[in-house]
């Protein structure tokens, strides 16, 4: 088994086929993509593949050291420019074929009139922390 | 009590279950009520036969469990075939755990998870925590695994291939958290390998505690890796290579060679070297041979370049090299180390850093990345 993180863009990714802003959505529509998702993450429960999942806000701000004794330098209103994750799901599974079937799978969730969303998730595999051995 | 005797009780008391007609999943779960009873009941009143013990509390836990939930019938037909308890017959039921465990309906990882588990007694959490999931995910890879087997029949001959690579895999997930897997395969292998005389598993078992001999001079405190060239070689363990060659000098004694034998022949090949100058190349290069004839694996063929480089000199090893597959995991790094053996620095620094672009674990890419920057440091100087 190996775990891989799948990466759910706010900004950063390719467009989306289904590209249409979620507040645009209709609330029957917003529920049934918020129920699909809560259904993957439980079935990845069921076959014993799921590791971990959550979102994460669409504020976030770079930071960086100015230096000892200074406080830290963060960055000014440019956060358009920035790649943004909206959420990961960790998931640790028998091979990487399977990995690209969930991820494709996820970003199938229903969006704007019912239809998949088509977005581009990104699929990162851990590295991992034991090694073979090799000598 | 101590918790690595019950332990060493579980696949016995589960076999016997198993065996009097219990459905693998059921046996379990009465183990496992049986075992928090003794840990209740022991301190005050140690039982004579604690193995006898378990087996007749953990029946009447499954008996009262089918009784919950099964018709009338099914019982009676299980009270009425229930053989006489007694000694003699416990080897082989635990011999058979293994090859259920193992069984090849399961997925490699369901099947490391049930081992573990049942051949092992560790607890879900303990297994969960190694393999750095959530509990409640283990907990579901373990039912699905039970619900799998639930229909095998455990006198079908198991296939012992099949029972040492489910071993080999926990061997080579290492440790993290507080159960050291490497020392629970051995643990394990060892059980295995004194019910059954098979050649392999002595040439596994031998295999795993060769290597398990040399941990100690693996990795430095901080985690990183240490090439065997450069490892002290007084902090291997000289009692576990002394152990480990003797089991694989027995199995080999019985001519009937395996891939775990020859893999274990080389490693005690390194064992012996006082230095790695002295190492026997010529004789590895030999054992390679049998391994790729045996197994034909890409991953023996690229050791065998490596072994080939040191033997014959890394012109000799380029060649072995190049006809193998370029996308070989680790190919890369071998070719880096033969080209800067070959006297190319240039070539070897940048082949380095793509083999760590590409690495599978952190130690490695770590180690591949400082040998790239090392190349790097000279070649500006």
């Amino acid at each position: 088994m190996a775990k891989y993180l799948l990466l759910k863009h706010y900004r950063g990714a390719p467009a989306a086929v289904n590209d249409v802003p979620m507040e645009q959505w209709t609330p029957e529509e917003v529920s049934a993509h918020v129920q699909y998702m809560r259904d993957f993450a439980a079935r990845l429960e069921g076959t014993g593949e799921f590791v971990d999942s959550q979102e994460l806000s669409p504020e976030g701000t770079f930071v960086r050291s100015d230096g000892e004794g200074r406080p830290p330098v963060t960055d000014g209103p440019f956060a358009e420019t920035k790649d943004l994750i909206a959420g990961w799901m960790v998931i640790d599974v028998e091979s990487y074929e399977r990995a690209l079937e969930l991820a494709g799978e996820l970003s199938a969730a229903p969006g704007a009139g019912g239809k998949p969303i088509h977005e581009w998730l990104e699929v990162r595999p851990f590295m991992a922390v034991s090694c073979m051995i090799t000598e | 009590m101590k918790d690595s005797l019950l332990r060493e009780l579980v696949p016995a008391v589960i076999g016997v279950l198993v065996r009097r007609g219990a459905d693998f999943a059921a046996a379990e779960d009465a183990v496992q009520d049986a075992l928090v009873e003794a840990v209740r009941v022991w301190p005050d009143d140690p039982p004579r036969d604690p193995k006898g013990w378990l087996v007749t509390v953990a029946w009447r836990k499954f008996l009262d469990a089918a009784r919950a939930d099964t018709s009338r019938r099914h019982r009676e037909v299980r009270v009425e075939t229930e053989p006489a308890p007694g000694p003699g017959e416990a080897v082989d039921d635990t011999l058979r755990l293994y090859f259920l465990c193992a069984h090849p309906s399961l997925t490699p990882a369901s099947a490391v998870a049930l081992t573990l588990r049942a051949v092992g007694g560790l607890t879900t959490r303990q297994i969960a925590q190694a393999y750095l999931v959530p509990e409640a995910t283990m907990a579901q890879r373990i039912s699905r695994a039970k619900r799998t087997i639930s229909g095998v029949r455990l006198d079908q001959p198991g296939d012992v291939a099949t029972v040492l690579r489910v071993l080999y895999l926990v061997f080579n997930e290492g440790y993290s958290g507080d159960v050291d897997l490497a020392a629970e395969a051995i643990r394990l292998t060892r059980q295995l390998a004194a019910k059954t005389l098979h050649e392999e598993v002595a040439g596994l078992l031998a295999l795993m505690l060769l290597h398990h001999a040399r941990r100690p001079a693996r990795t430095r405190t901080d985690g990183s890796l240490v090439p065997l060239a450069e490892q002290d070689r007084s902090l291997w363990d000289t009692r576990l290579i002394a152990e480990g060659v003797d089991v694989l000098q027995t199995a080999l004694a019985r001519d009937r060679l395996g891939e775990f034998q020859a893999q274990a022949a080389i490693a005690a090949l390194h064992a012996d070297a006082p230095t790695a100058e002295e190492t026997d190349w010529v004789q590895i290069v030999e054992w390679y041979d049998e391994l790729v004839r045996l197994t034909s694996s890409p991953v023996a063929r690229l050791n065998r370049a490596v072994a080939v480089g040191e033997a014959d000199g890394p012109r000799a090893g380029l060649a072995a090299l190049a006809e193998l597959d370029p996308a070989l995991p680790r190919h890369t790094a071998v070719a880096a180390y033969l080209h800067e053996r070959d006297g190319d620095p240039v070539t070897a620094a940048r082949l380095y850093a793509e083999a760590a672009r590409s690495a599978p674990s952190l130690p490695e890419r770590d180690h591949l990345t400082r040998q790239a920057a090392r190349l790097n440091a000279r070649l500006r100087s």
